[in-house]
C-alpha cells in the first residue's frame, strides 16, 4: 500500500465542489449506543437500494442506519462529470455529519469509494460488500456476461447492468425488473477510473475491515473477493447462491445479519 | 451538548504508589498520556493518542472545549465578528471535514460548533477533566512526568499524577503582549488590548486609534471604520494586504496551486505583486507606508476590506506612536492626534508557567522554547508541544499531524526503541530549525512556519520513524 500522505496540494487548492446529497435513514426506537452505519451504494444504485430492506433491518437490531446517494445517483444532485474523488468526498461529508464515529458499508464500486473515504475519515470499521475494485478482469467478466450493456461504458456511455448479473433466480421476476428499472448511471470519469484500478491510500485510524460477497456473483469473480480481503488481512465471508446485489436479492437478510453479528462481536476499539 | 463532569470518568487511583521528588504522594497513571488543554490542538491530541491505543487524561481549565475559539472562555481572544483567515480546506482537521454547507471562511461560532462536534463524534469528552488547571509539570525518573493539578481558580486540594508522556496544548494567544510607551500612564483616554475587544458597539461614535497591523488589528480597524466617528490605524511598517479572494477563488487556494507546482518563491512574489497591481495598485498613494520587505517575508494579512476603507477615507493610516500625552498621542512624524480609545492589537506571547524554564532550555524565560518541528524538546523524548505554530495557513491540520507523529513516536518507543532513539538524536541535532522563508526578526515571527515546508518536514520525520 502507498504511504500515509500529508501533503494534499490538489485537495487544498482544488476542493471538491459541494453537491446536494440524498441521505435516507432508519433509526432504532431506543438509542443503545451502537455505532451508526453508513451504507454506500455502488455505481448506478442509489440510497433506495438499501432503504428496501437493510436500513430497516439494521435499525430493528439497534443500529442507527443511514444510506447516501452518491452525487448523480438516486435523489442527489445530477453530476455527469463526477470523479471517484467527488464520490469519496460525499461519503466523508455524510460520515462526519453523523453524531458518532460511523461504520462505512460499501457495495460494488461503492466499496472502492469507501476504501478511498477510509483514507480521509477514521471510520469505526468498514464492510466491503461484493467489492468492485476495478481492473481489466472485472471489465472482461462484464463484457462476457453482458456485452451490449458494458461496451458503451468503455466509450463513456452508461453502464447497463442486467437482471442476470445482479440477482439470483430466486428473486421474483417482477421485483427484479422493478429494481433494474431504477438503476441510474455513474459519471463517465468515475467509470473510467475503474479501469485504472486506482489504489486507495492507507486507511487512517486502522479500522477493522470485513469483506463479504457471493461466489456466484456474476460481476465480481470470487478471486477478486479473496484478493480484496487479503489486502485487509482477512478472508471473505461467502453467501453462495446469491447475485451481485446482496441487499436486494431474495435472501437479503443473511448478509446483513452477518454484518451486524460481526459488529457486535468485533471488540469495539478502545476509544 | 454534555458538560463538564456528567461523564462517568473514573477517578484516577488514589492510592499513592510513588512519591514525588519533594515527598508528595503521586498516583501512578501507568502508560496514560497527559494532555494539557482541550482547545483545537488538545482535542486532536486526545483523538490521535486514543486512535493509537493510548490512555489519555486531558486537563482543561475552562468548562468547555474549543479553547481560544470558545467565546465563553475568559481567555478567549475572539470578537463578535471574528472569521477565519484561511479557507476551509486549510483549516479543517484532515480527517474530519467541515460541512459543505459552510462558507469558504467560517465564523468563529461555527468553528466552536465544529470542535464540539469533533469532541462528540470521537467521544473525547470522557477523557477530559474540565475546570481543572495544571499548576506544575515536573520530570520524573524514566522519562516520565509528574503533573500537579487543582480546580481552576485555586480551589480544592492539589493532586499529583505520574504520566508516561505529556502533550502541552495550552495555546499561545491568551497572554497579551503590550508595548511600552512614554507617557502611557498619564493618558486619560481608554486603553485596551485587542483581547478585551469583543464588539463594535464598544467603538460606536468614538475617536479610535488601532495599533498594530496583524490580522486582528486590521479587522478592528475595519470595524472602527464602520462604527467609530474617526479611525486611525498605526503601523510600524508598510505591509502587504492580501485579499481573501483572487481570480475568483479563495486566495490561499490559488497560492497553494502554485505551491503544489513548486513554483519558486521569487516567481510567486512576482506573481503576487502583479496581482496586487491589477487590483488595488500602489498603496502609498493612500498614505500607507511602502512595505520595507517583499511579500511572504512577514506573516500574511488576509483582509479585503482594509484597503477599501482606506480608499474611502474611513481609516487614516498613521505611523508608529512616539509618546502619549494626557489628551493626545504624538506620532513618530511629529503629528498629534486625539483618540478617545486606543486599542493595542499587538499580539500575544506564549506562556508555560507550569514548567521550569530549564526544560525548554529557555533560560531567558521569554517563552520561546528551542524545539524541533516546533514540538519536540531535546533531552525530553516524552514531552511534546502541540500547536505552538504561527502558520501562513490554518493551524489545525498542522497540530493534527504533530500529534499523529507524537503518538507514533510513543508507539515506537515501545515497539522499536532503536527508531525512537534515532528520532531523539535528530531532535537534539535539529532543534531550532525554521520552516519558512526569510522572515523579519520579531517576536511576531518566533513560530512562523510555511505550511507546505512544515508539513513536508513532518512527512519526512514520519517516514524516517517508520520506514522499513
Amino acid at each position: 500500500m502507498t504511504e500515509l500522505r500529508i501533503m494534499r496540494g490538489r485537495e487544498w487548492s482544488r476542493p471538491v465542489r459541494p453537491a446536494r446529497r440524498e441521505v435516507l435513514s432508519a433509526l432504532p426506537e431506543l438509542e443503545e449506543g451502537r455505532p451508526p452505519l453508513l451504507f454506500v451504494p455502488g455505481f448506478g444504485h442509489g440510497a433506495w437500494a438499501f432503504a428496501e430492506h437493510w436500513l430497516g433491518h439494521a435499525a430493528s437490531r439497534g443500529f442507527p442506519a443511514y444510506a447516501v446517494s452518491l452525487r448523480g445517483h438516486g435523489g442527489s444532485e445530477p453530476a455527469p462529470e463526477a470523479t471517484l474523488r467527488a464520490y469519496a468526498h460525499d461519503v466523508v461529508q455524510v460520515a462526519a455529519s453523523l453524531p458518532r464515529q460511523a461504520v462505512l458499508v460499501g457495495h460494488g464500486a461503492g466499496a472502492l469509494v469507501v476504501a478511498h473515504a477510509l483514507a480521509r475519515y477514521p471510520a469505526r470499521g468498514a464492510v466491503l460488500v461484493a467489492p468492485v475494485f476495478g481492473g481489466w478482469g472485472v471489465l472482461g467478466a462484464a463484457l462476457r456476461r453482458n456485452p451490449a450493456g458494458t461496451l458503451p461504458a468503455v466509450f463513456g456511455g452508461p453502464l447497463r447492468l442486467n437482471r442476470g448479473q445482479l440477482f439470483s433466480r430466486e428473486l421474483p421476476d417482477e421485483e427484479a425488473r422493478r429494481h433494474v428499472g431504477r438503476l441510474g448511471r455513474a459519471g463517465r470519469r468515475a467509470q473510467w477510473a475503474l479501469l485504472g484500478e486506482p489504489e486507495a491510500e492507507p486507511a487512517v485510524g486502522s479500522p477493522p475491515v470485513l469483506v463479504l460477497g457471493s461466489p456466484d456473483d456474476r460481476v465480481v469473480p470470487a478471486s477478486t473477493l479473496t484478493r480484496v480481503a487479503r489486502r485487509y488481512g482477512s478472508a471473505p465471508l461467502l453467501f453462495p447462491g446469491m447475485g451481485h446485489d446482496l441487499m436486494l436479492d431474495a435472501r437479503w437478510a443473511e448478509p446483513i445479519d452477518a454484518i451486524l453479528d460481526w459488529l457486535e462481536k468485533e471488540p469495539a476499539p478502545a476509544r | 451538548m454534555s458538560t463538564s463532569t456528567d461523564h462517568g470518568r473514573p477517578d484516577p487511583e488514589t492510592t499513592p504508589s510513588a512519591l514525588s521528588s519533594d515527598g508528595r504522594p503521586v498516583s501512578d497513571r501507568g502508560d496514560t498520556v497527559c494532555v494539557i488543554g482541550a482547545g483545537a490542538s488538545g482535542l486532536t491530541a486526545i483523538k490521535n493518542l486514543r486512535e493509537h491505543d493510548f490512555g489519555v487524561d486531558c486537563y482543561e481549565r475552562e468548562t468547555g472545549v474549543g479553547g481560544a475559539w470558545n467565546w465563553r472562555h475568559d481567555r478567549s481572544p475572539v470578537y463578535a465578528s471574528t472569521h477565519l483567515l484561511s479557507s476551509k480546506p486549510f483549516t479543517q482537521f484532515p480527517d474530519f471535514p467541515m460541512p459543505d454547507s459552510w462558507p469558504d471562511y467560517p465564523h468563529h461560532s461555527q468553528l466552536l460548533s465544529y470542535f464540539e462536534r469533533y469532541a462528540d463524534h470521537f467521544d473525547l469528552r470522557s477523557h477530559i477533566w474540565f475546570g481543572t488547571e495544571v499548576i506544575r509539570v515536573e520530570p520524573a525518573e524514566g522519562d516520565r512526568w509528574d503533573v500537579t493539578t487543582r480546580s481552576t481558580g485555586g480551589y480544592g486540594p492539589e493532586r499529583t499524577s505520574r504520566y508516561a508522556a505529556v502533550v502541552i496544548a495550552n495555546g499561545h494567544n491568551w497572554s497579551p503582549k503590550l508595548p511600552r510607551y512614554e507617557g502611557l500612564e498619564e493618558f486619560r483616554g481608554e486603553i485596551m488590548h485587542a483581547s478585551s475587544y469583543k464588539d463594535p458597539a464598544q467603538l460606536r461614535g468614538k475617536r479610535v486609534l488601532v495599533v498594530g497591523a496583524g490580522n486582528t488589528g486590521c479587522d478592528i480597524a475595519v470595524e472602527a471604520a464602520q462604527q467609530a466617528s474617526r479611525c486611525w490605524h498605526s503601523t510600524r511598517r508598510g505591509y502587504w494586504y492580501a485579499p481573501k479572494y483572487v481570480l475568483g477563488r479563495p486566495a490561499d487556494q490559488v497560492n497553494d496551486t502554485l505551491l503544489a507546482l513548486r513554483v519558486p518563491l521569487r516567481v510567486r512574489q512576482w506573481l503576487y505583486h502583479w496581482t496586487l497591481r491589477l487590483t488595488v495598485g500602489d498603496l502609498t498613494r493612500f498614505g500607507l507606508p511602502k512595505p520595507d520587505h517583499r511579500v511572504y517575508e512577514t506573516h500574511p494579512i488576509a483582509n479585503s476590506q482594509l484597503v477599501y476603507y482606506v480608499g474611502h477615507g474611513a481609516i487614516g493610516p498613521v505611523p508608529d506612536i512616539a509618546r502619549f500625552h494626557p489628551y493626545a498621542v504624538e506620532l513618530a512624524d511629529g503629528r498629534q492626534i486625539d483618540p478617545e480609545v486606543v486599542i493595542f492589537a499587538t499580539g500575544y506571547l506564549p506562556r508555560f508557567e507550569f514548567l521550569d524554564a530549564s526544560v525548554f532550555a529557555d533560560s531567558a524565560g521569554a517563552g520561546r522554547p528551542t524545539l524541533w518541528l516546533n514540538a519536540f524538546t531535546p533531552g525530553h523524548p516524552t514531552l511534546a508541544v502541540a500547536g505552538l505554530l504561527q502558520p501562513d495557513s490554518g493551524l489545525f491540520t498542522l497540530s493534527h499531524w504533530q500529534t499523529v507523529l507524537f503518538a507514533r513516536l510513543l508507539r515506537a518507543r515501545r515497539d522499536r526503541p532503536e527508531r525512537a532513539a534515532a528520532f531523539a538524536s535528530r531532535v537534539r541535532e535539529r532543534a531550532g530549525e525554521r520552516y519558512s522563508g526569510q522572515v523579519k526578526e520579531s517576536s511576531r515571527h518566533w513560530f512562523e512556519v510555511g505550511h507546505a515546508d512544515y508539513l513536508r518536514a513532518i512527512q519526512r520525520a514520519l517516514h524516517d520513524l517508520e520506514a522499513k
